[in-house]
């Protein structure tokens, strides 16, 4: 590699392909440094949390992986093939959903509806292609596999408004939909920041049940105690940078937070 | 778990919000359930009460030849709050309604009166009039980014002049025009009923826009710009699309509403359909669609003109001032969003 070693992991080198290879990823908003030369991999199946302090960079990292915004220079690989996504559609296209804290889903919609929503499937023959009627029954019945698969039981009925969920249950149907069509890895912006413990602990099932099913997920969260619950990989965004990379074995949530603030620095591996 | 929960529910494998989600509703909360997932009852409610209660006061009311009166009265006003509820759907609002219907109508008359258009090509210019208002508004809305009733208060001034400059305020009669602009008033006897041809043209609008909205993706679209715009853009939906797209199929149905004015009128006057904002944004709002957007349907809407025209036809054969009507209608106006607002906090 050219570029100098920024790449401090203390974590066991992966040899397997990552899905996702950032390279050198570099953002700046006039004077101020919101990236500054970043590398970041996601391998398959495992759940990397990304922490850090405000202005870290970690939302403008997440960002420049989804497409929200266009970085200045570096390079993003999926599945080892160039990927420079110039819009969050291209990253969605590609295979990568993401959840935002900000519960995006129709709350007068029901389960069904928001679950396919933008991507609505038509009924086969002229009444689909003609009349452009849509599939109602058909996503219907889908949704409540995707919904039964992820164990999320107790919404029996996907006709049901999204807005008589509670808060963990309408997060629990975003993750849903994530899960449901993402085809290479998820993006889990902060999603428990506006729930209470105990829809944490249900969006944390979600998260181990999607991981089980061999989908690769970037968690973004400022929780410590949730990141160690179940991240296998923690990256530590600082300043723009990278401060490091850990895992919750070889570190305790204490020292990331250390490292987080620059209490600490870690040792290069 | 630390919540507390009942004993009996313990072998089961369900936590304390379930079993909180199932536990017994009060008779309120249940009317309020109902309500929430039907919300074109209340009108419906409205229309059969006052229609029962108006026909035991003058059972002239519920006669084949004053249903008649009230469906050609309401026709007008009901197809333009169709075209109000796709835009309030979306948490906007039209106050151009009249001034592109008047509009649209003087261009189609005076293009087949006196330019010597053929009646057909009259009738699609008007169409494209109304249209391209429509247009204009959504234009206004999602590229300069103004809030739509700052929009159409703008554009509900320019179409009214723009209309007035064009006729220079002159009526054409309906003896000036083509029998094709005229044929909306033509009436069809059915027993003792009197259809007009307008009537049947505003089932067959409502019928279709209610299809669009209900089965079709761009339907669901509507509804999910207005309940949460972010979300839906977040969701990969083109909002300005969904936005443009609602306001021009408003303005096609204004265009559309002008040829039955006119036969309804049997006159194209600048003068006509003065009330034709507040009516329609009445109709909607009577039929329950939410002026918060993302809630409502065609259906409750056109209940809701109905409404308006049985209030109308009781009262007057009541025989009591018509200014009772308008009370009538303004506690009714209250009732509904308070309704909407009663619903919308329901809790599972």
């Amino acid at each position: 590699m050219s570029a100098p070693v920024k790449h401090y992991s203390t974590a066991a080198v992966d040899t397997r392909e990552p899905v996702l290879k950032a390279r050198g990823l570099i953002k700046t908003f006039g004077r101020v440094v919101g990236l500054d030369g970043v590398d970041l991999d996601l391998y398959p199946g495992e759940v990397l949390a990304i922490i850090g302090d405000n202005g870290a960079g970690k939302s403008t990292l997440v960002k420049a992986l989804t497409g929200a915004l266009t970085v200045d220079s570096g390079e993003i690989f999926l599945d080892g093939h160039p990927a420079n996504f110039r819009t969050p559609m291209d990253a969605r296209n590609a295979g990568i959903e993401t959840v935002y804290q900000t519960l995006a889903v129709a709350p007068a919609l029901d389960i069904a509806s928001n679950l396919y929503l933008g991507r609505e499937e038509k009924r086969p023959g002229p009444l689909g292609s003609i009349f452009r009627m849509l599939d109602k029954k058909g996503m219907k019945d889908k949704a409540g596999a995707s919904m039964a698969e992820l164990g999320v039981g107790t919404i029996q009925n996907m006709g049901q408004a999204v807005e008589t969920l509670s808060g963990g249950q309408r997060q629990a149907v975003a993750v849903a939909r994530a899960a449901a069509f993402a085809t290479k890895f998820v993006v889990l912006d902060e999603p428990t920041a506006a729930l209470g413990v105990k829809e944490t602990g249900q969006v944390l099932n979600l998260i181990r049940k999607i991981k089980a099913k061999g989908m690769p997920i970037i968690l973004i969260s400022h929780n410590m105690p949730n990141v160690f619950e179940v991240a296998d990989r923690i990256h530590i965004a600082r300043l723009g940078g990278c401060a490091g990379i850990i895992t919750p074995q070889s570190h305790t949530p204490t020292e990331a937070v250390a490292i987080m603030t620059g209490a600490t620095t870690l040792q290069k591996g | 778990m630390t919540t507390p929960s009942s004993d009996t529910e313990m072998h089961s494998p369900k936590n304390a919000a379930e079993q909180f989600a199932q536990r017994s509703h009060s008779p309120v909360q249940r009317i309020q359930h109902v309500l929430h997932s039907h919300p074109s009852i209340s009108p419906l409610l409205v229309l059969i009460i006052a229609s029962i209660v108006f026909t035991i006061i003058n059972p002239r009311l519920a006669s084949p030849a004053n249903i008649s009166l009230i469906l050609q009265q309401v026709a007008v006003i009901a197809a333009l709050a169709v075209g109000q509820t796709l835009i309030i759907l979306t948490a906007g609002i039209d106050l151009s309604v009249g001034a592109i219907t008047i509009l649209a109508m003087l261009v189609m008359a005076n293009f087949a009166a006196n330019n010597g258009v053929p009646a057909v090509l009259a009738l699609i210019i008007g169409f494209a009039v109304g249209t391209l208002c429509g247009w204009l508004n959504g234009a206004l809305i999602t590229r300069l980014k103004l809030p739509p009733f700052i929009a159409t208060l703008g554009t509900l001034s320019i179409f009214t002049a723009l209309g007035l400059l064009y006729s220079g305020g002159k009526s054409l009669q309906a003896n000036d025009l083509p029998d094709l602009l005229n044929w909306t008033g033509k009436t069809i006897g059915i027993g003792g009923f009197r259809i007009t041809i307008g009537v049947i043209m505003v089932i067959l609008l409502a019928l279709v826009v209610a299809f669009l909205l209900g089965q079709t993706g761009w339907g669901r679209h509507v509804y999910a710009v207005g309940d949460n715009t972010e979300g839906a853009r977040l969701a990969g939906i083109r909002v300005n699309r969904v936005l443009v797209s609602v306001y021009l199929v408003a303005g096609l149905i204004y265009g559309i509403t002008a040829w039955i004015l006119i036969g309804r009128a049997g006159t194209a006057s600048p003068n006509a359909i003065v009330d034709a904002n507040l009516e329609t944004i009445t109709a909607v709002v009577i039929g329950g669609t939410s002026l918060f957007g993302g809630r409502g349907a065609i259906v409750g809407t056109i209940l809701g003109a109905l409404i308006i025209g049985v209030f109308r036809s009781g009262l007057s054969l009541a025989g009591v001032d018509d200014q009772w009507r308008v009370l009538a209608i303004g506690v009714l106006i209250i009732v509904a969003v308070s309704i909407d607002q009663w619903i919308r906090k329901v809790k599972v």
